[in-house]
């Protein structure tokens, strides 16, 4: 005869063993369920990289004044923004290197956004006396969104400050010939200056900076013509 | 002739080896005109002490002083040399009435030439000049030939070695050579009779 107490523990190991088998199932479940949820979200595709293009950037040089004309090969986004964004990075990158010829920190991320808007009237606008006029079919404004930090740490002086105001136009007028004019805000504000000097509160006319044709490789709006 | 002493008063302008440019220029701006008395010229500054001065003030100041010439300092760490510009303002003929934000327009090509009797005296004294022409909102509200000189360490050595004495901007001897080479300057322009 088995004793009362022994068949209630044998009741109450079997009840405990159907339960951690139904448990240990329902775990096994639900692992499976991750497993096939972080498959699903893994990439089945390699991420599209765009294809390395040609690129212009007007370096500057500190040492002579001038703004060089650089041909890069880089990936870049179909979107003119951030094509504009992309590119002005790089230039920025090469003047945060330690062996720049123009040293300005930052880097790329000193460029917040780029936007592109139709010009609203290129003719009226404060042009020099140097620099040609493109007339391109549809002239586009970029407004170029600074951070404060690039600002702050830019060094301070007439020249240093429009050798990188001129690089900036002139290497967008380079790559997105639609843009004619330039504008600059700081941390989406206007400012008066980039450091002290160069005024920011103009409108910018991008050819300023373009070389004239058969002109040596440096910036034309730089050069003094003497009458 | 009208010396602008750039910056001043709470416009530090920038940082020169830890020193404020608003002291170099005041300091150049003393000792030129100094030079320039000493030749029997009369000299209008814009400031004679750590004052703040608004652009416009300074044009007016220029302006009513009628002047044959007009230099605005400034000073930099940046490049070498002296750096010239000139309001990028297209030429115009002189009118009887002015825009104020466009004054220097009439005077742009006397601009230009002051210009060149610079450039030849600072080459002569032996230093490396860049020419250039931009928006200059106190310049351009100017009635009169107006250059701005900023004067930068006098070469790469000079800036980095970091030491007085040769050829950085705290130094005596090349602070002294630059201000003669203006005051040669401004003095050929007034011999030449140019207004």
């Amino acid at each position: 005869m088995i004793p009362r107490y022994h068949a209630i523990l044998f009741i109450v190991l079997l009840v405990a063993s159907v339960v951690m088998g139904v448990a240990l199932w329902q775990l096994r479940e639900r692992a499976h369920q991750r497993l096939l949820s972080s498959q699903d979200s893994a990439p089945t595709q390699a991420p599209e990289v765009a294809q390395p293009e040609q690129t212009t950037l007007l370096v500057a040089n500190d040492a002579d004044s001038s703004l060089l004309t650089q041909v890069q090969s880089l990936p870049l986004p179909q979107d003119p923004g951030a094509r504009a964004r992309a590119v002005l990075g790089k230039l920025l990158d090469l003047y945060a290197a330690a062996d720049a010829a123009h040293p300005v920190p930052g880097g790329a991320s000193s460029i917040a956004q780029v936007f592109l808007m139709p010009a609203q009237n290129p003719e009226s606008s404060s042009a020099p006396a140097t620099g040609r006029q493109a007339k391109p079919s549809s002239p586009e404004l970029a407004v170029v969104n600074l951070t404060g930090s690039f600002v702050a740490t830019h060094p301070s002086g007439l020249e240093t400050e429009n050798l990188t105001v001129l690089s900036i136009c002139g290497t967008l007028h380079a790559n997105l010939p639609r843009v004619t004019q330039v504008r600059f805000l700081v941390d989406g504000q206007p400012r008066s200056t980039l450091a002290g000097h160069a005024d920011l509160t103009r409108t910018y006319l991008a050819t300023d900076a373009v070389p004239s044709e058969g002109a040596q490789p440096s910036s034309a709006a730089l050069r003094v013509q003497f009458h | 002739m009208v010396l602008d002493a750039a910056h001043g008063g709470d416009d530090f302008g920038g940082r020169l080896n830890g020193e404020a440019e608003k002291n170099f220029t005041l300091a150049l701006s003393v000792r030129l005109r100094s030079l320039l008395a000493a030749r029997g010229m009369q000299v209008v500054t814009t400031r004679e002490s750590d004052t703040t001065i608004d652009l416009n003030r300074r044009a007016e100041l220029a302006n009513h002083a009628n002047a044959q010439a007009c230099l605005s300092l400034h000073a930099t760490e940046s490049g070498f040399g002296a750096h010239l510009f000139v309001s990028s303002l297209a030429p115009a003929q002189p009118a009887r009435f002015a825009a104020w934000k466009t004054a220097q327009a009439a005077w742009v090509t006397r601009s230009l030439a002051l210009a060149g009797t610079l450039n030849s005296a600072l080459l002569h004294a032996g230093m490396t000049v860049s020419l250039a022409r931009t928006a200059l909102p106190a310049v351009d509200s100017m009635t009169c030939p107006a250059v701005v000189v900023e004067i930068a360490p006098e070469s790469a050595q000079a800036r980095d070695s970091g030491q007085q004495n040769q050829g950085t901007l705290d130094d005596p001897g090349y602070q002294a050579r630059v201000a003669e080479a203006l005051a040669a300057a401004l003095l050929e322009w007034r011999t030449e009779g140019r207004p």
